[in-house]
């Protein structure tokens, strides 16, 4: 019991590099399986039933290249007006504590609870040529805002930003932020620790949550068809072309909808190949 | 609302993948009011006259007050029978009804949208014999020109609508009001650009109530439905462009026989239901 | 006048309270070494300002920092995963601070390069902290502290990120690195060796006091409370002496034990002797002024060439003895011995 020399641990390194990798679990598998051929068949549906021969004719339509133009310009704009202002808000309710954050936070989420259409009609009461806002904006200014570009992009933003705010509040708040502290310790200012530390590393975050916001500006009808009404070249996008489309020829509305889905597609790979070999 | 279909009612008759997809994204967009009782054995006895069981009526929109006036009526006259009313924009319920949706009778809001059903599904033979191939009209829709309240553009022709600074709100061409602004457009000789294209007539009526346009084109039954909050000019051009209500006993309906009473109802008694809404007489 | 680092540091975080008074001179290094959970990383980042004091003070060279915002005080800080920033370079991490002073890049650039040369990390300079090692890391988040040119060093736990192997060498050039800096550093430490071989000054902290400071070689003789004594090896007791007598202070109801010391003292005293003065029998020992204790074997365990046996007493003690005598004694638990010290191995000091 006394002095026997210790033996040496065991290489247990080795052992756990050789060891399986236990047999997948069966309760996880199958349901993700299940979620993967839910979201996926219908796509294949589209697929197999669309009526290709037409796919080249339609991408040539001048008015269909001019919706799916403006859906892309839009949802840009609209993913760079939330990026603009919802970074930053995202960046007050994880950092910062004040009276009401709570409040402001459920009330972010709203858009997202809200009917789109509900939503549209609101806009319209606030920046409506009868709006809170927008009598005023008419007065002054001469500007009214609906049947607008600037309208398509604010409906957008009204949908899309809560995505965004959302997805980059959570990785602020999952950020290390001792890191802002190594920073204020080297005398970065609140402002430098924000651009030059706290935004970088949570990069990958923003961008999922941009990637988010232009998807759903991409897709959005409801609220942009209320506030912004349906003019070829101003105002409709891609989702408004095919619902109008569906009222007259369904399949039209199928061929517009893969048009729309395979570019926001390019798009979004395209992005992805930047990043990954950033 | 659930959507109820497709049950098991139109065995044999496979809907494309396609035309569900459309239905599907239609039943989304619009707000459906859709029956989901399972009485499926309707009651045939027809010995005494009675009738039984569930009846689903597919009905455009702009048809609602006087359907559900109508279908009070129907129900007291037969007890037996439960009218389920599914309101919607009439080429949504054309492809849900192409779809398989269970629907005994299909009332449209033009013609057009009735042909997509005779050119798929069909009418009941039996009763398309007696009525006709594209179903029976029983009214007619006149557009009018919807303005807010005090009429701040000071509209009063449909010309007035060209004028510079006038914001005009029309129906997308296709839609059945769409259809008939362009027609009526065509016969006034008067080219207006109006700054939105909606997608149904009730859009271009919100857009009117809120005073974001000044003026949009609408139908007379729709006017009537606002009631105070907009204000209905007609204009002679909109006889050119009157639209038609069909209606029909579908092709493998579950209960003709209330079916075909439910439409003798609309036919015979609906007159003064219909013009109170706003509709004219074929 | 206070010392060139003043600091008395007050706060309390539920129930845990620091009341800590710091002080050192220019060009010194305190350590402050205590066990997990003392509060000295609290401590440090009170100096730094990163938590608030309820009250007390923080000086630097004669100037009062309490309220100094973070990025404005006088400080540099090596935290203890560093916390180099990963989308940096080891050269724009230790470019980040002047840069904030208000250098321009070009400047802020060169004092970088300059630093990590000094520091051997010159072939580094573009690397990112991922592909860096431990100790390379570490020298550069020192190098990153040491560009803002501060008067208040502070490092915390510097060594325990590092591997066995690499702690030997970084300790020794963190010596010499440190040396060539005319501020006063503070290092937080729980390790008694990285405190002994580092710093000129040590403040031992436990449950948010300071409980002893001193230099590294008065801690290490004269211990003051049973941490300590253990970290450093000693075996320590508190008592009240009186003449060449030590009365320990009784663990319950145990009779009195007696250490007899080589010299008078008066009053509450503690006595400390190390485990190799202690020397084991199976019978009672004769002749020589020793103290001596029937104690009860309790453990026995390896250490270094000797062998640690844990004896329970009273006194409760430690002793190093050869392989050979617990051969000789065949020490098995629970076996009475005779421990004896000799007076003149016993350190007496005033409680």
């Amino acid at each position: 019991m006394t002095a026997v020399p210790p033996t040496p641990p065991a290489a247990p390194e080795r052992r756990r590099l050789r060891a399986r990798s236990g047999r997948l679990p069966w309760v996880l598998v199958l349901p993700a399986v299940a979620a993967v051929a839910f979201l996926v068949l219908p796509f294949a549906g589209l697929l197999i039933s669309a009526p290709w021969p037409d796919m080249g004719e339609r991408l040539r339509d001048p008015e269909v290249l001019s919706a799916l133009w403006l859906s892309l310009a839009t949802a840009t704009a609209a993913t760079v007006v939330s990026l603009l202002l919802g970074v930053p808000l995202a960046w007050l309710l994880a950092r910062t504590e004040f009276p009401g954050r709570r409040l402001v936070r459920a009330l972010v989420t709203v858009p997202l609870v809200i009917p789109p259409v509900v939503g549209g009609v609101a806009l319209l009461l606030v920046l409506g040529r009868n709006g809170i806002l927008g009598t005023h904006l008419d007065a002054w200014f001469g500007i009214t805002v609906p049947f607008t570009t600037a309208a398509v992009v604010m409906a957008q933003v009204f949908v899309a930003m809560p995505f965004l705010v959302i997805s980059v509040e959570g990785s602020l708040r999952g950020a290390d932020r001792r890191y802002e502290e190594a920073a204020a310790t080297l005398g970065a200012s609140r402002t430098t620790v924000f651009t030059r530390v706290t935004l970088p590393m949570v990069l990958p975050g923003i961008a999922a949550g941009a990637v988010l916001c232009w998807a759903r500006a991409l897709g959005e009808f409801g609220a942009t068809i209320t506030f912004a009404g349906n003019f070829p070249g101003t105002t409709q996008t891609m989702p408004l072309a095919v619902y109008m489309a569906m009222q007259r020829d369904p399949e039209a509305a199928v061929v517009l909808s893969l048009v729309l889905l395979l570019v926001s597609l390019a798009v979004l790979v395209t992005l992805r190949e930047r990043w990954v070999n950033a | 609302m659930p959507e109820t279909f497709p049950r098991s009612r139109a065995a044999g008759r496979r809907p494309s993948a396609l035309s569900l997809i459309a239905a599907a994204t239609g039943l989304s967009l619009a707000a459906t009011a859709c029956g989901g009782g399972e009485a499926d054995e309707a009651g045939r006895d027809q010995e005494g006259g009675n009738l039984s069981g569930e009846l689903d009526v597919f009905a455009a929109a702009s048809l609602t007050d006087v359907f559900e006036s109508l279908a009070a009526d129907f129900e007291d006259e037969h007890p037996d029978v439960d009218v389920v009313l599914n309101f919607a924009g009439s080429s949504e319920l054309a492809v849900q009804i192409n779809s398989g949706a269970p629907a005994d009778v299909f009332a449209a809001a033009d013609t057009a949208t009735m042909g997509q059903v005779t050119d798929d599904l069909g009418l009941d033979p039996d009763w398309a014999g007696e009525h006709g191939e594209d179903g029976a009209l029983f009214a007619t829709n006149t557009l009018q020109i919807a303005v807010p309240p005090d009429n701040p553009a000071g509209i009063e022709t449909f010309d007035d609508l060209a004028e510079e600074g006038n914001d005009v709100a029309f129906c997308a061409d296709e839609v059945p009001c769409g259809a008939a602004t362009t027609e009526a457009m065509e016969a006034a000789g008067t080219d207006v650009t109006p700054v939105t294209y909606e997608e149904d007539v009730r859009a271009v009526l919100t857009k009117v109530e809120l005073g974001e346009v000044d003026a949009g084109l609408v139908y007379a039954t729709d006017v009537v439905s606002a009631g105070d909050r907009v204000e209905g000019i007609d204009f002679p051009e909109a006889e050119e462009a009157v639209n038609d209500y069909p209606i029909g006993l579908l092709s493998g309906a579950q209960n003709p026989e209330a079916g075909q009473a439910w439409i003798e109802h609309v036919l015979g008694g609906g007159g003064a239901e219909l013009d109170a809404a706003g509709f004219g007489t074929p | 006048m206070g010392s060139f680092l003043d600091a008395d540091l007050r706060l309390s975080r539920g129930t845990f309270e620091l009341h800590a008074a710091l002080g050192a001179e220019r060009g010194e290094i305190l350590a402050l070494l205590g066990p997990n959970g003392a509060g000295k990383s609290t401590a440090l980042r009170a100096l730094a300002g990163l938590v608030p004091l309820e009250a007390g003070h923080v000086r630097v060279g004669g100037r009062d920092e309490t309220t100094t915002p973070v990025e404005q005080r006088p400080i540099g800080m090596v935290f203890q995963d560093y916390l180099l920033f990963p989308h940096m370079s080891a050269l724009e991490n230790v470019a980040f601070g002047p840069r904030c002073q208000g250098a321009d890049r070009a400047q802020a650039r060169e004092r970088a390069a300059g630093l990590l040369e000094h520091l051997g990390l010159a072939e580094h300079a573009v690397a990112r902290p991922g592909r860096l090692s431990g100790g390379q890391a570490q020298r550069v988040a020192l190098a990153r502290a040491l560009a803002v040119q501060p008067r208040l060093l502070l490092l915390d736990e510097p060594m325990a990120a590092l591997d066995a192997s690499t702690r030997v060498e970084v300790r020794a050039r963190l010596r010499h690195w440190l040396e060539g800096f005319d501020g006063t550093t503070v290092l937080v430490t729980h390790d008694p060796l990285d405190a002994m071989v580092l710093a000129d000054r040590i403040a031992v902290v436990e449950e948010g006091r300071v409980v002893q400071q001193g230099t590294p070689a008065e801690v290490a003789r004269r211990p003051r409370t049973a941490y300590v004594a253990r970290l450093v090896g000693l075996n320590l007791f508190h008592g009240t002496a009186e003449g060449t007598t030590v009365t320990l202070d009784a663990q319950g109801e145990a009779e009195t034990v007696e250490v007899r010391l080589p010299a008078p003292a008066e009053g509450p005293a503690l006595v400390a002797f190390p485990p190799r003065a202690v020397a084991l029998y199976s019978e009672p020992p004769h002749g020589s002024p020793r103290n001596v204790w029937q104690v009860r074997v309790d453990g026995v365990e390896r250490f270094g060439d000797q062998v640690r046996v844990h004896l329970a007493g009273p006194p409760d003690l430690a002793a190093d003895v050869s392989p050979a005598a617990v051969a000789e004694l065949g020490l098995v638990r629970g076996q009475a011995v005779w421990a004896g010290v000799k007076a003149a191995e016993v350190e007496c000091y005033g409680a």
